[in-house]
């Protein structure tokens, strides 16, 4: 890759007048030998199967591997359609089909990790909303997963897209920062605005702890994806609006990574302390597993 | 070298949930051990450490990892049931905890595999989204990103033999991305650990499983 932050991409996109998704689709195809074709091709399957596992969470009455969630993708898409809603129907729907995906990675369905699992819901949750706000076709979307990966892409070789190693900013924070930078392309903006909405939208999440109930890619993950959703969308208007980070984005990120260095062990998927160390979590990790996690 | 490459290894694998490094990688780690032993291991001893041995329940990643070595790609739809399978086919699998290391990374798994008379070990651990790092290979310390097709080659530490591969390597015009050698001793047991672009055919492995000095050759590739 000719970027190593984002900063250079910026520059590199600047300098050739094109949009970030197509600096980033040139560059993997220098680095693999792949046509173009096939590599956009092959993003159109993730995003096929992306947009199945969003339809099957709104559709099927979804159970997860403990039993302790589901069914709420479909309670907030059904609450979305009455019209009433405060964040407006759009939003709405982002947050319901965030919750979808996560459902059914929950219940060990098929999904396409962006960047992770535990975080797959907010790129899906934000681009299917798109597609309804903007009228945008799949084309267009499949592009704009160009724009999240080269975000993240920069992410994950500068700080952290993992739970343990970095707590959960590394994993909801990520796929936020990447879909707010996808949602500006795809709405029209600029690939400067675009970087600022990554480091707007990953500064509201910094700190975010990895705190599993039981072990579980459950709670909080599943409603930490609905909330990513609208923190990118959020993000990417106020970029769209020109409202700037005063710290760079790639400090934020570097901020993200030290923040991640020093995080107790506890609070990094270890399920030892957070939202998993209370009464009720751990009577709920008694009640799925016994006695066995004491032998473990 | 950056860890992460390019698109695809931010968005993606396609995968059965829930956890990315706990799930999908830990099945990638199942999967190159499997490679490594070249068959369905009769036996599988799997040693876990860190965020892998505090959550392996809750994230899958035992069924994940047995999975792997069952040889199952990250989306097949069996991962939820490879333990079972793993019973059906009758290879046995044993879960240990491993003792903390914080100079581990905090997923991190050892797995030794034995087949007949023979034994393999691979630890390695899951950084993220999915993607692994192998980190030794038969207490050969290595550096993998499994990203590529990667030949793992054991043989006798003696003159030539590294020459020797390269040069059956390039006559298929291959090209190598990164290379690594260690050896027990002198004139001992060695590893020789090569990143390729593309995967060497079949013919291109025959050829060096034929020299002398080569003990076997197996492949560990990008899934």
């Amino acid at each position: 890759m000719r970027f190593n932050n984002l900063a250079e991409l910026i520059e590199l996109a600047e300098k050739e007048s094109k949009p970030i998704y197509e600096i980033m689709i040139e560059e993997h195809v220098r680095e693999t030998g792949e046509t173009r074709e096939k590599v956009v091709a092959q993003m159109t399957e993730s995003f096929d199967v992306m947009m199945a596992s969003v339809q099957r969470g709104l559709k099927e009455d979804i159970k997860s591997f403990s039993g302790l969630t589901g069914g709420d993708a479909k309670r907030v898409y059904e609450y979305a359609q009455q019209g009433k809603t405060l964040l407006g129907k759009q939003a709405t729907e982002a947050v319901a089909m965030a919750l979808s995906t996560s459902e059914v990675n929950a219940a060990m369905g098929l999904v396409v990790a962006t960047p992770t699992a535990g975080s797959c819901g907010i790129l899906p949750g934000v681009l299917s909303s798109l597609s309804g706000s903007l009228g945008l076709e799949k084309e267009q979307l499949v592009l704009g997963m160009f724009t999240a990966a080269a975000v993240g892409y920069v992410v994950a070789n500068n700080a952290s897209i993992s739970g343990a190693g970095g707590g959960c900013q590394a994993e909801v924070g990520s796929a936020t920062a990447m879909a707010a930078a996808a949602a500006v392309e795809l709405a029209g903006g600029s690939p400067a605005q675009a970087i600022q909405a990554a480091g707007l939208a990953l500064k509201n999440v910094l700190g975010l702890v990895c705190d599993p109930v039981a072990g579980l890619v459950e709670v909080p993950c599943i409603i930490r994806n609905g909330f990513g959703s609208v923190l990118a969308l959020a993000g990417a208007d106020m970029a769209l609006a020109g409202v700037r980070s005063v710290i760079p984005p790639d400090e934020v990120i570097m901020a993200m990574y030290n923040i991640g260095k020093v995080m107790p062990v506890e609070l990094r998927e270890t399920a030892m302390g957070g939202l998993a160390d209370t009464p009720t979590a751990r009577k709920i990790e008694q009640q799925i597993y016994g006695n066995e996690l004491n032998e473990a | 070298m950056s860890s992460f490459r390019h698109s695809f290894d931010i968005i993606g694998p396609v995968m059965i949930g829930p956890s990315s490094s706990h799930t999908a990688g830990a099945a990638r780690l199942g999967r190159s051990a499997r490679s490594i032993c070249g068959a369905q291991p009769e036996r599988a001893e799997i040693m876990l450490f860190g965020s892998f041995a505090k959550t392996y329940k809750g994230h899958g990643t035992d069924v994940a990892l047995v999975a792997g070595l069952l040889d199952f790609e990250t989306h097949d739809s069996r991962i939820p049931r490879s333990l079972k399978i793993a019973e059906e086919v009758g290879m046995e699998v044993l879960f240990r905890m491993g003792k903390p290391n914080p100079d581990l990374h905090p997923n991190t798994v050892r797995i030794r595999l034995t087949q007949g008379e023979r034994a393999f070990e691979l630890m390695g651990c899951s950084i993220g989204g999915g993607a692994i790092e192998i980190l030794e290979i038969n207490q050969f310390k290595v550096k993998i990103t499994a990203a590529y097709p990667t030949l793992v080659i054991p043989h006798v530490d003696q003159f030539g033999v590294v020459a020797a591969v390269t040069a059956i390597l390039s006559k298929y015009q291959l090209n190598i991305s990164a290379m690594e050698v260690a050896r027990r001793g002198r004139g001992r047991e060695a590893l020789m650990v090569i990143g390729m672009d593309e995967r060497p055919s079949q013919e291109a492995v025959q050829e060096i499983v034929a020299l002398e000095a080569v003990h076997d050759v197996s492949i560990i590739t990008p899934s």
